[in-house]
């Protein structure tokens, strides 16, 4: 009893450790930095952790943890709007094909199933053809993919609310599938959302590292995970903490939101409790 | 048994013999795939790299050293007047479907080069030409409607070299000329195969048997090839932070050459703010060349003032007249009223030495408060649509890899939309000088100009990092044109 008590909660204090530290230090950038992050010291390059710095300098002599910090807030600013327009547009396709279900519902998920057949990078590309790659493409290729997950999503919590007694009721006196929608059905798929933003956020900023390491995401100089993965590629030989740096980030940042989605999901879905507990 | 053991060691000695014998094949790895073999036709400089020399021959060839030779033409004499060009062929040289060559085919080649559908990228070398005539087989007599001071220097050129009128039509994907190796076969996006050519005119300079040309974009795998042995030379390297460890390699040779590519960052001083010289300057003064060279080119390169290479003999040291001065810079701008910033962007292809030397730059720019954003472009088709065509830039960044180009800034309608009618004058005049020191001497005023004007940000010379296998000799360590010869290329054993 005990144990299974605390497992969830250390996914949820590691998770939510490392998410607020990710959190906090890209906030941290905004106002301090060890060194200005864009600042090139020709004559300072490639020097290994502590030597200049905590974590070194890269081939133009920044100063990695420099970048490092702003890079998460430059990673979280695309991931950010990203999932919540994905999520805000997913979530209201998926409670319409809950709602009216029939050729609505059909129709909603057969699209989604197209978009989804659409690898994030693959959508950027055509974005950033049209738009112009940058920031702004990112940050549209990543909501476009998560639109079908959060229409899914949504969408199949959502069915199950509509058949609950209380919901029939509310039809049966002519309430407005609208009105059902907001105020009967969300409070009920929050804790579901809740948790597949977290794990949604994960991806995306797992994508924008690979859509920056492309030159597709953020652009240079302004400083990025993925780009400085690219970056660092050729002088893997000279100075490998070039490469462990951004690597190390990006792998903590995605494996501190999704432990963060797990304990979030084992403390808010009382149904998976109970299946816990059967099984 | 111990007969056996001598006998088996006899074995193993025959057996070792062939080995000993020096190899006959070279690989060469280059970082682009030339999009045809007719360098006649096109500008592309991987089209010279892979037939310039090996497949293809000119009247004159330009030796590793920049200067020119006699090839298919033995001798020449120029009238006094700089006019006429009478020049004797050689004899007996075939081309390699098995026709002969003679002033015919050299007539042929230069006609249909400067006729007005060809699509010559170098049309200014026939465009002094008023006639060809061919008193006989072995005589080409070249009358010019004025003087051309390089023309001799441009018949050596990939644009000028020999086609027979049988098969010219084809030679961009089947090529046909005189040169000491044949066309085998082309494998496209990996590489392109040539035979030695047994009735080669001279024969006996020739060494090597098969030459390939790989072709391979990404840096790593260049240097991978390179040290697995798949590619035997990688004249032009791509990764200068990986050559310093080719240069304590024993079984390398690394050589860091020179090229002719001046790296500059074109200013499109039609728009606003480059409309205006200060600005120019400006943005000039807070370049530090050096730093520049040492971050992107891991200090490999040779910092330009001006528009001229380093190699050539009229090439003066500009690079004092605009030098690094960043409180300078600050005050140009707030005179221009950019005191409060400036905002701009620079268009950047995908070449690490671009790249590299963007980012820099706009760190650079950052220090005098010019706030510079890198856009990212596709060379050569988007940044030739966008750039090039549409002129739609503030900055960009790319390097000019053909020999004495300095006229491209004379050229209406060029890229960087620079018009400066002296400096125009000065080049036709230069052109049409024959006497080698006067025509220097204009040449040294023509970069004086441009080093003031500053149409582009010069930046430095791109170096030739050359690497091949230690048992290789002849190589070229330099590239005063954009050529790979190998005709004299051999192994030590």
């Amino acid at each position: 009893m005990t144990n299974r008590s605390l497992r969830p909660s250390s996914a949820l204090v590691v998770g939510g450790v490392l998410t607020a530290l990710l959190i906090a230090t890209a906030l941290l950038s905004l106002v301090w930095t060890p060194e200005v992050p864009t600042r090139v010291r020709v004559a300072m390059r490639l020097k290994a952790p502590l030597e200049a710095g905590l974590l070194g300098t890269d081939h133009f002599g920044r100063d990695v943890t420099s970048l490092l910090m702003v890079g998460a807030w430059n990673s979280l600013a695309i991931a950010w709007p990203a999932v919540l327009l994905g999520a805000a547009i997913g979530t209201a396709i998926g409670s319409a094909a809950a709602a009216w279900k029939g050729i609505a519902d059909e129709i909603a998920m057969r699209v989604s199933d197209v978009v989804f057949a659409f690898p994030a990078v693959l959508s950027a590309i055509m974005i950033g053809a049209l738009v112009g790659s940058g920031p702004l493409a990112a940050i549209l290729a990543i909501a476009v993919f998560n639109v079908p997950v959060f229409a899914r999503v949504t969408r199949g919590v959502a069915l199950q609310v509509w058949t609950l007694d209380y919901i029939a009721a509310a039809r049966a006196i002519g309430k407005h599938p609208l009105r059902i929608t907001w105020e009967d059905v969300m409070p009920n798929i929050a804790g579901a959302l809740i948790v597949q933003v977290t794990i949604q956020l994960a991806l995306a900023i797992l994508t924008e590292a690979g859509l920056s390491y492309l030159g597709l995401g953020v652009r240079p100089p302004d400083p990025s995970w993925g780009r400085m993965l690219s970056d660092a590629q050729t002088y893997l030989s000279q100075a490998p903490h070039l490469a462990i740096a951004p690597g190390l980030a990006i792998a903590l940042a995605v494996l501190g939101l999704n432990l963060l989605g797990d304990g979030l999901r084992d403390a808010l879905d009382p149904t998976l409790k109970g299946r816990g507990a059967a099984a | 048994m111990s007969k056996r053991f001598l006998a088996a060691c006899l074995l193993l000695s025959v057996s070792a013999l062939p080995a000993l014998a020096a190899k006959t094949s070279l690989v060469v790895g280059m970082p682009i795939e030339p999009p045809g073999l007719d360098p006649t036709i096109a500008a592309p400089v991987a089209i010279r790299e892979v037939t310039l020399a090996n497949l293809y021959e000119g009247l004159v060839r330009i030796d590793r050293n920049g200067k020119v030779q006699p090839l298919l033409a033995k001798s020449w004499e120029i009238s006094p007047d700089g006019l006429t060009y009478t020049f004797r062929l050689q004899e007996g040289v075939k081309f390699h479907d098995g026709t002969t060559f003679d002033a015919a085919d050299v007539k042929f080649a230069f006609d249909r080069a400067r006729d007005p559908k060809s699509t010559n990228a170098q049309k200014q070398i026939f465009a002094p030409i008023e006639g060809i005539e061919t008193p006989d087989p072995s005589t080409v007599v070249i009358k010019l409607k004025e003087t051309s001071g390089n023309f001799l220097t441009y018949l050596g050129w990939g644009d000028a070299v020999i086609v027979a009128p049988e098969t010219a039509a084809n030679n961009a994907a089947n090529p046909v000329g005189t040169g000491p190796f044949k066309f085998k076969s082309w494998t496209r996006g990996d590489r392109v195969e040539l035979v030695r050519n047994p009735d080669y005119w001279q024969k006996d300079k020739v060494k090597l048997e098969n030459v390939t040309f790989r072709f391979i974009s990404d840096s790593q795998a260049q240097v991978a090839a390179v040290r697995a042995g798949d590619v035997d030379a990688f004249p032009n390297l791509a990764a200068p932070e990986l050559f310093a460890e080719f240069q304590k390699d024993p079984r390398f040779k690394a050589v860091a050459g020179n090229t002719e590519g001046e790296t500059v960052a074109g200013l499109n001083s039609a728009k606003k703010p480059f409309d205006d010289v200060r600005v120019r300057r400006a943005i000039m003064h807070a370049i530090d060349r050096k730093m520049l060279i040492e971050g992107a080119y891991s200090g490999f390169g040779t910092p330009i003032g001006s528009f001229f290479s380093p190699n050539h003999p009229a090439y003066v040291d500009t690079t004092g007249v605009v030098p690094y001065d960043p409180a300078k810079a600050k005050a140009l701008l707030a005179e221009a009223g950019y005191g409060n910033g400036l905002s701009i962007t620079i268009k950047t292809p995908q070449m690490a030495y671009a790249s590299r030397s963007a980012e820099l730059i706009s760190a650079m720019l950052a220090e005098v408060g010019v706030d510079l954003k890198i856009i990212p472009t596709e060379f050569p088709a988007k940044w030739i649509e966008e750039v090039f065509k549409n002129k739609d830039y503030d900055i960009t960044i790319v390097s000019h890899t053909e020999p004495l180009d300095i006229e491209i800034f004379a050229r209406d309608n060029y890229y960087f939309n620079y018009k400066n009618e002296k400096f125009k004058a000065l080049i036709a005049d230069a052109a049409k000088t024959t006497d080698e020191k006067a025509r220097f001497a204009k040449y040294a005023e023509a970069q004086k100009i441009l080093a003031e004007d500053v149409p582009a940000l010069f930046l430095f010379q791109l170096p030739k990092l050359g690497v091949w296998n230690a048992k290789l000799q002849g190589m070229w360590e330099n590239s005063p044109i954009p050529i790979n010869d190998v005709t004299d290329v051999s192994w030590t054993e």
